[in-house]
């Protein structure tokens, strides 16, 4: 089979998509002829045109707001916020907009909006440009969440969204665009809500989110080296989340170690591990573990390097929870 | 106000009756905030009636409003049944809503009314979007957006202004300028007398209008759609009007100047409006009997609103996305 990089495999569903739906409209900044801040938009511009590849000015909140004026109106839009960081400019468009208008308005609109925003945690861009901040939108009902960690995923769940009729935020990892993984010529969709196994074991169950599922992948090789089976699995969405997914590994493993950038407090970590508390604490050998970012503002140049998690520290985390 | 109107009589008495139903919509629902009735809050538009009026009558029934938590006279003037809005203000499940939005949430698509909002600013871009999809399904519809002085210091009001002139969309902003933003005046929340100015910075056509004279709201609002449809949007009018005496029937609403707050009693719309139809050569039973039809109407719609079920409890997790 071949093999397409997670950004190829982005642009291909969005070019499908807008090949099959005459509609759908593409909003951002440098969407247009540059094709995206990270190259995800390569070549739309010169099949769909700047009508539908729609270069606008700076300004992520009524950016937002178009594009959810847009989706009220049937016609379905894609907006590009370059960094994760530049969501809080658009925050109440996100969560009090997009996420509410079909549950308050008795179900009379639909909101066929998907938000792209990539995560930058692992390149030294400092505290503004550095942010993993899925959480704060999982807190609010009404989204749901793609947080993909590979091309074949990233294709299949897009294709998912841009089908539904639900606002989605769809978190790409600036790190992971590069990297390759086989994706089927054929058309495919992946349902929200379903967990993958990326590695089987029987001894650990690391949970483990976008930029941190390479991590994960090489500590539990490493693991193996030294006789400890490690199971990863990666949620793919966070709105639904798999949590019968994660409990049905926790139950083979007997425990769990959650991984991810984004800071300690208040992150998706602790929400998970809470809710396998509340279904499987009974099958826990251990308690649960979190590896995280730190909770510190990110600071610029090779110092992000202490504050997200690797897999050293990944790795002694796995030791000691065996032990 | 000239004695020979430009407009038939039947286009005065219709101007005439719609107002008349938004103020004694309004009064009862004060009444019922009263009683218990309305949980929450609610905010009348008594003495800005002649906007949304106005304004609504020079629009098809296609044509789109968009407008803000003191959204009642809007969703009527579009043509909106006062039983379900009314239902819609008590939570039932007969309102527009289902119960859902209450008395800041009101829409009803099949009228054209896409949603009354309670972030101040926050629909604008929502209504630039809807009128992107007019121009770009080339259909000959036009969008209102209502907001008021508070929101025209809001970014996403400039962001809209900027973004709806550059793509030259069939928007037409209405700003209710009553003074107040609850309780801060004009005087100490604007740079210029005039929030018109701030659309003729961005190139677009804006007009001041007394908000109080509902002939004027209409010819204004007439022109307005007919340059908005030929493609010669966005247009700007902005509605000088003075507000009721309290932001809502839940804030105390203290004015330093208790002369202040009765301010709008000496320049209501309606009376003047009802003089200028007497002395125009309206018969008075004429107008007796549109009243009188107001206050049947209202009444029924109270007596519907009031017999109708609350949403169930269990009904609290439906709706909340799509699929």
């Amino acid at each position: 089979m071949r093999t397409l990089s997670m950004r190829d495999a982005l642009n291909e569903a969005l070019r499908e998509e807008m090949r099959n739906q005459p509609e759908l409209t593409l909003l951002g900044q440098d969407i247009g002829a540059y094709g995206g801040t990270f190259g995800v938009y390569k070549g739309l511009f010169d099949e769909f045109g700047p009508e539908r590849v729609r270069d606008g000015p700076l300004c992520e909140s009524a950016t937002v707001g178009f594009g959810i004026g847009l989706a009220i109106s049937g016609m379905r839009c894609v907006v590009e916020l370059e960094f994760m960081d530049f969501t809080t400019v658009a925050m109440d468009q996100i969560v009090n907009q997009a996420a509410k208008l079909h549950y308050f308005l008795g179900g009379q609109v639909t909101v066929p909006l998907l938000i792209r925003t990539p995560i930058v945690s692992r390149m030294g861009m400092g505290p503004q440009h550095s942010q993993s901040l899925e959480s704060w939108f999982m807190h609010v009902p009404g989204l749901k969440i793609a947080i993909p960690s590979n091309a074949y995923d990233a294709k299949g769940l897009m294709k998912t969204a841009l089908r539904g009729l639900d606002p989605v935020l769809f978190i790409e990892n600036v790190k992971l665009y590069g990297t390759s993984a086989e994706v089927p010529t054929e058309d495919y969709s992946i349902p929200f809500g379903k967990a993958r196994t990326l590695r089987e074991g029987t001894d650990v169950t690391v949970v483990a989110l976008s930029g941190t599922v390479p991590e994960a992948l090489a500590a539990a090789e490493s693991a193996a080296q030294a006789g400890i089976q490690v199971e990863v699995v990666d949620p793919r969405t966070l709105n639904p989340l798999d949590d019968a997914g994660i409990a049905a590994s926790l139950r083979k493993t007997g425990r769990l170690i959650i991984v991810h950038d984004a800071y300690r407090t208040c992150g998706v970590a602790a929400e998970i591990s809470q809710r396998m508390m509340e279904t499987a604490f009974d099958y826990l050998n251990a308690p649960i573990m979190r590896v995280t970012g730190l909770d510190v503002p990110v600071p610029s140049g090779a110092l992000y390097q202490n504050v997200v998690p690797n897999r050293e520290n990944l790795l002694q985390a796995i030791q000691s929870i065996v032990n | 106000m000239s004695a020979k109107s430009p407009l038939s009589p039947e286009e005065l008495l219709h101007l005439y009756r719609k107002m008349v139903q938004i103020r004694v919509f309004e009064e009862q629902a004060i009444e019922l905030f009263g009683k218990g009735l309305i949980t929450g809050t609610t905010h009348p538009c008594i003495g800005q009636e002649a906007i949304s009026v106005g304004v609504c009558a020079a629009l098809g029934r296609e044509d789109q409003v968009l407008a803000t938590y003191r959204g009642h006279g809007a969703a009527l003037a579009k043509g909106c049944s006062p039983a379900t809005i009314m239902a819609e203000l008590l939570t039932r499940t007969t309102g527009c809503c289902k119960g859902r939005g209450g008395s800041m949430h009101l829409c009803d698509t099949a009228q054209g009314f896409l949603g009354t909002n309670a972030i101040v600013a926050a629909h604008i871009p929502l209504a630039g979007g809807v009128a992107l999809s007019n121009k770009l399904r080339k259909k000959p519809l036009v969008t209102a957006c209502f907001f008021g002085d508070g929101a025209s210091c809001e970014g996403e009001f400039f962001e809209t202004l900027n973004m709806a002139a550059l793509w030259k969309v069939p928007l037409i902003f209405v700003c209710e300028n009553n003074g107040y933003a609850i309780s801060v005046p004009t005087n100490l929340s604007q740079a210029t007398p005039d929030i018109a100015d701030r659309a003729r910075g961005f190139g677009m056509t804006s007009v001041v209008v007394d908000g109080n004279d509902v002939v004027a709201v209409h010819l204004a609002a007439r022109a307005a759609v007919e340059e908005a449809r030929h493609g010669r949007g966005p247009i700007f009018l902005e509605c000088k009007t003075v507000r009721w005496e309290r932001h809502s029937a839940f804030s105390a609403g203290r004015y330093e100047d208790p002369e202040e707050a009765q301010k709008w009693k000496r320049v209501d719309p309606l009376p003047r409006f009802r003089e200028m139809l007497l002395s125009s050569g309206t018969a008075a039973a004429q107008l007796a009997k549109v009243d009188q039809d107001c206050q049947e109407e209202i009444a029924a719609a109270v007596a519907f609103a009031v017999q109708s079920p609350s949403p169930d409890a269990a009904s609290l997790y439906e709706g909340i996305f799509v699929e």
